[in-house]
């Protein structure tokens, strides 16, 4: 059984406080992503997980064992680095099968292994080329064939797509996950990339300024921001934020945009909003949810008018970008129904999936 | 683009150049290259031809001052033979210098790889000030290390008889080799990408062993450069060898021709140059056998 646990993990360089008492569990066979934006610790963090980092305080646990004190050859770890870390001096075949030489494994079972690797990454007429002359996808694979070969209890990925153009990206993330179906391991993977997170991991960990923003499965993290963070990191293209005051109205509360916009927030929501009626808040909403001018199916639904500033079709939608006050919004919209750039077009907001920042806590209300 | 390819291009597109006729302009390009490469060969194979052609006159041809001094008449071996029967060149020279030569760089080659490594890779207090100390070593001149070490030498002969043998020499070169060696496997080391160490720890490696099996076969091309530095140094000493031993069989290269060659103010041209043109061949062919590997990207593919 290969659980990690982290508790209460610090790391410090110098004055530097780069992981700041960070605790997750992480489930066998489970496929967690570190996500964050640079210098957030996610790295670091996966660095102690493998022994390559010193910990400055706290505990990591793989299996029933606290490898605070192991040295990284002793954790049955394997990790895909960013840049790939091939050993240049060795063919494909060496680089797979130096970690099982060094254990001292058979010599039929490490040719049973590597082929099977190689099966399943598809590189079995690479095995004897020497890292070279292989292509940037083609290194990548190699790289997790050797991880793959060492049929280990805990998987790092660190970053390992961010060197690959943009086409083969998508390509092994597929790949990636395919794999994780086949070798059932615990995975830790690490990326800024938040759509790889989405799409890859069973779990995600928002990570910002060495703590842990929020954990959760890739639809919590989506529809349940917990923080401002959240909400802003998840989600392409990202969350709009607009200054609002949340004000009391007859039929109960609003979020007043401006002068002229003042939006109603749907009956179920008014109790939990209650609490900072008159206060200055951060409205939030994702350009998903705000659309060309739609039927409304309940009473949520509300509708605005503005000023068409630049349209970006993306196929499928056209995002539209709109003022609203100091703030630009992103629309998504349907294209056949999107104006002409400087023309006035309607939009339709669905309140229900509105979100309410406490700007004094950041937090998700 | 390389010219083969160009070659082709310009045969395969244009029926107006004749088949494998080499355009005016490249030829000019090219002669301009050979051009201005001459200035450079002058001074640095001058002085080899001088050696080369001198080594091959007879005495008579070399006192002879109606001949030109820049082309031999003759082939004699005259000088060759005089080394071999009349000196210690072979016998004991050239085997000295081997011993000296070889031992000194071995010992320093490991020697500096250690510290190299432990420079490059560990952190400790007083890392960056330990390499700076290295450096400084390296910049202090022979002419002055060479007073306290002869101290030395002599304290440790009390104990062991080390003077006058080539050990003297053997224990000294080491004291320049050492920090020369070490200032240039440091800057080699950390160009050599430390994920691909962190790797080989990840694989069961302890950090003896990725040294071993993974940064030292990536570092070769910094490890033969160092060897054939440190050989070309030790090779070429003359100051410790001069001061430190008198008695002739044990003599280096350096000093023996130097001081058995030249007696007062005669000078044996002919064997002269031709010790100096024996004593330069192993180094040549050192040279030859590892400038493959020197020059090799022994590193290309490691990372993206």
């Amino acid at each position: 059984m290969a659980t990690i646990k982290l508790q209460d993990l610090w790391k410090h360089y110098g004055e530097v406080q780069a992981v700041r008492g960070i605790n997750l569990d992480i489930a066998h066979n489970e496929f967690v992503a570190l996500v964050g934006p640079s210098g957030c610790g996610k790295t670091t963090t996966l660095r102690m997980i493998a022994g390559l980092e010193d910990i400055t305080g706290g505990m990591v646990q793989i299996g029933d064992r606290v490898v605070n004190e192991v040295p990284p050859k002793d954790r049955d770890i394997a990790m895909v680095f960013q840049n790939y870390a091939l050993y240049p001096h060795m063919s494909v075949y060496q680089n797979m099968s130096f970690g099982l030489r060094i254990r001292k494994t058979s010599k039929e079972e490490i040719d049973r292994r590597v082929q099977n690797a190689a099966d399943i990454l598809n590189i079995g007429e690479l095995l004897e080329r020497r890292p070279k002359q292989l292509s940037g996808g083609q290194r990548q694979r190699v790289a997790m064939g050797r991880a793959i070969v060492r049929d280990p209890v805990v998987f790092l990925f660190d970053e390992p797509l961010s060197n690959l153009d943009a086409k083969l990206r998508v390509q092994m993330r597929t790949e990636i996950k395919k794999i994780h179906q086949r070798v059932q391991t615990t995975v830790v993977y690490v990326t800024h990339d938040q759509i790889e997170a989405m799409t890859l991991a069973d779990r995600i960990v928002v990570m910002n300024n060495g703590v842990i923003e929020q954990v959760g499965t890739p639809d919590e993290m989506y529809s349940n921001p917990r923080t401002h963070f959240v909400a802003s990191f998840i989600g392409s293209p990202s969350m709009n934020f607009t200054p609002c005051n949340l004000t009391k109205t007859a039929g109960g509360l609003a979020v007043r945009l401006n002068d002229d916009i003042s939006l109603p927030v749907p009956e179920e929501r008014a109790a939990r909003y209650a609490s900072y009626a008159d206060k200055e808040m951060i409205f939030g909403i994702r350009p998903e949810h705000v659309t060309e001018r739609r039927q409304h199916a309940n009473g949520a639904q509300q509708d605005i008018d503005a000023n068409v500033n630049v349209l970006e079709p993306m196929g499928i939608d056209t995002m539209v970008f709109f003022s609203l006050g100091p703030t630009e919004i992103c629309a998504r919209a349907e294209p056949s129904a999107v104006s002409n750039v400087g023309e006035s077009m309607g939009f339709t907001v669905n309140m229900d999936k509105m979100h309410l920042i406490d700007p004094s806590t950041d937090a998700v209300v | 683009m390389s010219s083969n390819e160009m070659t082709a291009m310009t045969t395969s597109s244009g029926e107006l150049l004749a088949e494998n006729k080499v355009p005016f302009w490249r030829l000019r390009k090219a002669f301009a290259n050979y051009v201005a490469l001459i200035p450079y060969l002058a001074f640095a194979l001058f002085p080899f031809y001088i050696i080369f052609i001198t080594s091959l006159k007879s005495k008579q041809e070399i006192n002879n001052l109606g001949e030109s001094p820049f082309w031999a008449t003759g082939i004699a071996v005259e000088n060759f033979t005089y080394l071999a029967t009349n000196t210690s060149f072979f016998e004991h020279w050239m085997v000295n210098t081997l011993i000296v030569t070889t031992v000194s760089t071995i010992i320093s080659v490991t020697v500096g790889i250690l510290a190299a490594y432990a420079l490059a890779r560990l952190k400790f207090r007083g890392v960056e000030l330990f390499g700076v100390a290295v450096f400084i070593t390296y910049l202090v001149p022979q002419t002055l290390l060479f007073l306290p070490l002869i101290d030395v030498v002599n304290a440790i002969d009390d104990y062991i008889p080390i003077r006058d043998t080539y050990w003297s020499l053997i224990l000294t070169y080491p004291t320049f080799l050492i920090p020369f060696v070490t200032w240039l496997l440091m800057g080699y080391f950390r160009t050599i990408p430390v994920e691909v160490e962190e790797c080989a720890y990840l694989d069961g490696c302890s950090r003896l062993g990725a040294l071993f099996r993974v940064v030292l076969p990536m570092a070769i091309p910094g490890i033969i450069c160092a060897i054939l530095f440190s050989y070309t140094l030790s090779w070429n000493e003359f100051l410790y060898s001069l001061v430190f031993i008198q008695d002739e069989h044990a003599k280096t290269l350096s000093v023996g021709v130097f001081t058995e060659l030249i007696r007062g103010d005669i000078y044996f041209w002919g064997s002269l140059m031709a010790a100096c043109l024996l004593g330069t061949l192993p180094i040549v062919i050192l040279y030859g056998f590892l400038m493959d590997y020197y020059t090799s990207g022994l590193t290309q593919g490691a990372i993206k």
